[in-house]
């Protein structure tokens, strides 16, 4: 410990985020005044007291079972995502500039998933390649001609966003099938309610916990137009799926039942859920399983996640889904890559939130420029997930260049090119002290009738000195992340510390 | 507000394994504390007897040495009759149920279950064993008044209390089955010393000494004994108590919320109540005393099945519900 216990020392006096954009600094020429008052409170704790809380708020994750299950050999172990009780904070500014994105985004998308589904009006123009959609194994040919309420096929949408190094905030990537980690958010906030009260003390923060009355909000709207009272349930793949916490969290903050495939079962086109007094109508299901294994009869056969005849329920309009099937055509990486021109296409407006500088390498002189500056670039296939095929040119041997290079010839059209981003960094409780560690921040958006965006998001964060990769999977942790209210502590307005 | 077949099925196993834990809990304490023959010998054999266990004992130990029959019955997580295991069956109920139960109880089992598991990595010395236990006992308590205080009553707490009182009533009658055996060996030795302590054991075991010796101040029979924990209708753990809380929630859990189905486990559970009301204790040992248990617990499951068919869509099993691992 670099701190003597008991004792008061400027906590933040020898912190630097060196040339990064620093979420609680801001930047060089951008200081982020709103941040004034926070930074001076930490500054005036002792650092024994700020690792005591810091542990306090680990052990009561576990303890409330705050957990995603990890899989190791044969065991299954409840793991906690580290949480760091620096919070990440987003002026009011900021987050105006942010949610119009996100609307503008989500109505784009929403847009695009509709429209090739039916007319397909963007790919007979020419704007966005036809067999990057139609040939995509996320579209589903079962969706086309068939309307969905409002028009809405992404019901919540997660959008991945990093901040270079002036400060601007990219889209790194959509998340429109089953995004995942709103619980986090919410329940970062009451262990930061629970041991950092004076912290938050009048600071002004947008509150997080009404996203299980939006949800639900969203899923009433949705239902079937002929029931009064609609029956919304959450659909999970079961208590070992390793988001089941969420699930939990979701169908708990609804108020409706957490169901597994087994419970559900459609008759005359009908779904319904068996109960201690028989079957009963279902109408309107918040589903966490993928397409793929929603309905072994039209999808994966072998899947025992799903319902069989659950697609033709919904086709006959008897029950509503949400996620909408097939929305996954629209966050693949490849397509990605056309979402501002897609934003272009059907609002006539630039998007607010731009991309990460994306080549298509499918494009001539995007290829020849992804060739001219391989190792400073990211490659990355387009058809896979989960980081699969990436080269890192700054960190790629001479072979792996060699070897990309040749892929990159042989077939362009399967390949992006990205410039490494400098993803910001924020104060981070570490074993030495507070140090910076880079983050990322993942934004929810629930849309029914109309798009709201919570007004926060999953701040995720690097644990490990000097990486960049924030999965929990590889050493990521996460941050509340406090969206201030407008008009409050804007303007860096002094007070007294932490008492 | 409906109740999901599967849910009330959990709730139901997750009180029963809770309650086993607890019943287990005083049985190895008991045993320890006050079990001793005039050598000061403990028979732990009977405790691997009461849960029928033999043969899965032998097939992993050679001899019911104290040690072995204490980490048997505590920690060991390939034995379904061990706390370890309980504990991880209620937990993992608990854990599905999550979205229904309240934060509190789950986070109580939880926390016991670790706690428990990061235990079971260290030996517990005999003369420690008391305390382990008394703390699991208190831990089952504390779920019990943590449920009263905190669980939501609809449905699925009657299928809470129901799953309580029907494991309650099955332990009992296992508690008197074996101990009513091992403790007779022949007629020459009742009513001697050595007798008399063990029926002692007996009733600390199910919590029921001092108020035996209220309602019994002048003496102590095997008779007296089976008869007070068979029939007392003040005694917690009497059957008769047990099988008249069952009765009353199934009726009101039928009618309140207008089920279709139980009226074949209402009708069991008449006939049960019936019988047991109907015969004197000193008839039913002349009768055979392990008979009459037998089909007692043989009643029991036959409620539980048709609580199964009834309401949970299947005939549950014990462990079929959640998978072991």
């Amino acid at each position: 410990m670099s701190v003597p216990e008991g004792k008061a020392t400027d906590l933040l006096s020898s912190y630097d985020p060196g040339l990064y954009y620093d979420e609680l600094f801001g930047g060089r020429d951008r200081p982020a005044e709103h941040a004034a008052l926070i930074r001076q409170r930490l500054a005036g704790l002792n650092f024994g007291e700020l690792l005591r809380r810091s542990q306090d708020a680990e052990r009561e994750l576990y303890n409330l079972g705050i957990t995603f299950l990890v899989y190791s050999n044969k065991d299954a172990v409840d793991r906690i995502l580290p949480f760091d009780i620096i919070p990440r904070v987003i002026s009011a500014k900021e987050w105006a500039h942010l949610e119009a994105g996100i609307n503008q985004r989500v109505a784009a998308l929403n847009l695009f998933l509709h429209d090739i589904y039916h007319d397909q009006k963007i790919l007979k123009d020419g704007v966005i390649p036809a067999d990057l959609v139609l040939g995509n194994n996320c579209f589903r040919p079962q969706m086309v001609g068939l309307d969905v309420p409002f028009d809405t096929y992404i019901h919540i949408m997660g959008v991945d966003l990093v901040r270079d190094r002036e400060g601007t905030f990219r889209v790194l990537e959509d998340n429109g099938r089953v995004p995942s980690g709103v619980s986090y958010v919410v329940e970062n906030r009451h262990m930061m309610q629970r041991v950092f009260p004076d912290l938050m003390q009048d600071i002004g923060i947008r509150p997080v916990d009404n996203y299980g009355h939006k949800l639900l909000d969203a899923m009433m709207e949705i239902a079937p137009q002929d029931v009064g009272d609609p029956q919304v349930v959450l659909l999970s793949p079961g208590s070992y799926n390793s988001a089941y916490f969420e699930h939990i969290f979701l169908a708990r903050e609804m108020g409706v039942p957490l169901v597994e495939g087994r419970d559900l079962v459609v008759e005359n086109d009908r779904v319904y859920m068996k109960t201690t007094n028989g079957l009963a109508r279902v109408d309107s299901i918040y589903r966490r399983i993928d397409d793929a294994f929603l309905d072994p009869k039209a999808f994966n056969p072998d899947s025992m996640l799903g319902v069989p005849g659950i697609l033709e329920a919904y086709r006959k309009g008897n029950v509503a889904l949400a996620n909408a099937i097939g929305t996954g055509v629209a966050d693949d990486k490849a397509i990605y890559c056309y979402v501002p021109r897609m934003i272009k296409y059907y609002l006539d407006q630039d998007a607010i939130i731009p991309n990460v500088d994306t080549r298509i390498c499918r494009e001539a002189d995007s290829l020849q420029y992804t060739l001219d500056n391989l190792d400073k670039l990211v490659v990355k296939p387009v058809g896979e997930a989960g980081g699969y095929g990436i080269t890192i040119g700054p960190r790629a041997s001479k072979e792996e260049l060699a070897d990309c290079r040749a892929k990159l010839l042989a077939d362009p059209a399967n390949y992006i090119s990205q410039p490494v981003v400098d993803l910001s960094v924020c104060p981070t409780v570490t074993e030495d002290g507070i140090d910076p560690r880079h983050v990322d921040l993942r934004p929810f958006a629930i849309t029914g009738k109309n798009t709201w965006v919570l007004p926060g998001g999953l701040t995720r964060v690097a644990l490990k000195k000097g990486t960049l990769i924030v999965n929990s999977s590889q050493g990521g942790g996460s941050k509340d992340t406090w969206v201030l209210q407008d008009g409050i502590l804007q303007d860096g307005v002094q007070e007294g510390g932490a008492s | 507000m409906n109740l999901l077949a599967r849910y009330a099925e959990c709730i139901f196993w997750m009180a029963r394994y809770m309650e086993r834990a607890e019943n287990l809990a005083r049985i190895l304490d008991v045993h320890e504390t006050f079990a001793r023959d005039t050598r000061g010998m403990t028979n732990w054999f009977s405790i691997v007897q009461l849960n029928a266990d033999e043969k899965d004992f032998f097939s992993r130990h050679d001899r019911p040495t104290a040690e072995a029959v204490v980490r048997y019955y505590m920690f060991d997580s390939q034995h379904a009759n061990s706390l370890v295991s309980m504990l991880r069956m209620a937990r993992e109920n608990a854990r599905v149920l999550r979205p229904w139960i309240s934060t509190e109880m789950w986070t109580q089992i939880n926390v016991f279950h670790n706690k428990l598991v990061e235990m079971s990595g260290k030996d517990v010395p005999i003369p420690n064993l008391s305390k382990v236990c008394t703390w699991i006992k208190e831990e089952c308590q504390t779920h019990t008044g943590i449920t009263e205080g905190t669980f939501y009553r609809d449905q699925g707490w009657y299928f809470y209390q129901l799953g309580k009182y029907i494991e309650r009533a099955d332990q009992t009658t296992r508690l008197l089955d074996i101990k009513y055996h091992t403790l007779l060996p022949s007629p020459v030795e009742v009513g001697s010393t050595l007798d008399m302590s063990q029926w002692t054991t007996v009733l600390r075991s199910a919590a029921g000494y001092h108020a035996f010796r209220r309602v019994y101040p002048r003496g102590m029979t095997p008779t007296t004994v089976a008869g007070f924990m068979m029939y007392n209708e003040g005694f917690p753990r009497s059957v008769v108590m047990c099988v008249r809380q069952i009765d009353g929630l199934l009726t009101r859990l039928k009618s309140r919320y207008t089920l279709r189905g139980g009226s074949e486990a209402m009708e069991k559970v008449d006939e049960l109540l019936g019988a047991l009301l109907a015969r004197p204790i000193e008839e039913v040992i002349r009768g055979g005393l392990h008979e009459y248990l037998d089909w007692v617990q043989g009643q029991l499951n036959g409620v539980t099945n048709e609580i199964g068919l009834a309401f949970f869509g299947r005939e549950p099993v014990a462990t079929a519900q959640v998978q072991s691992q």
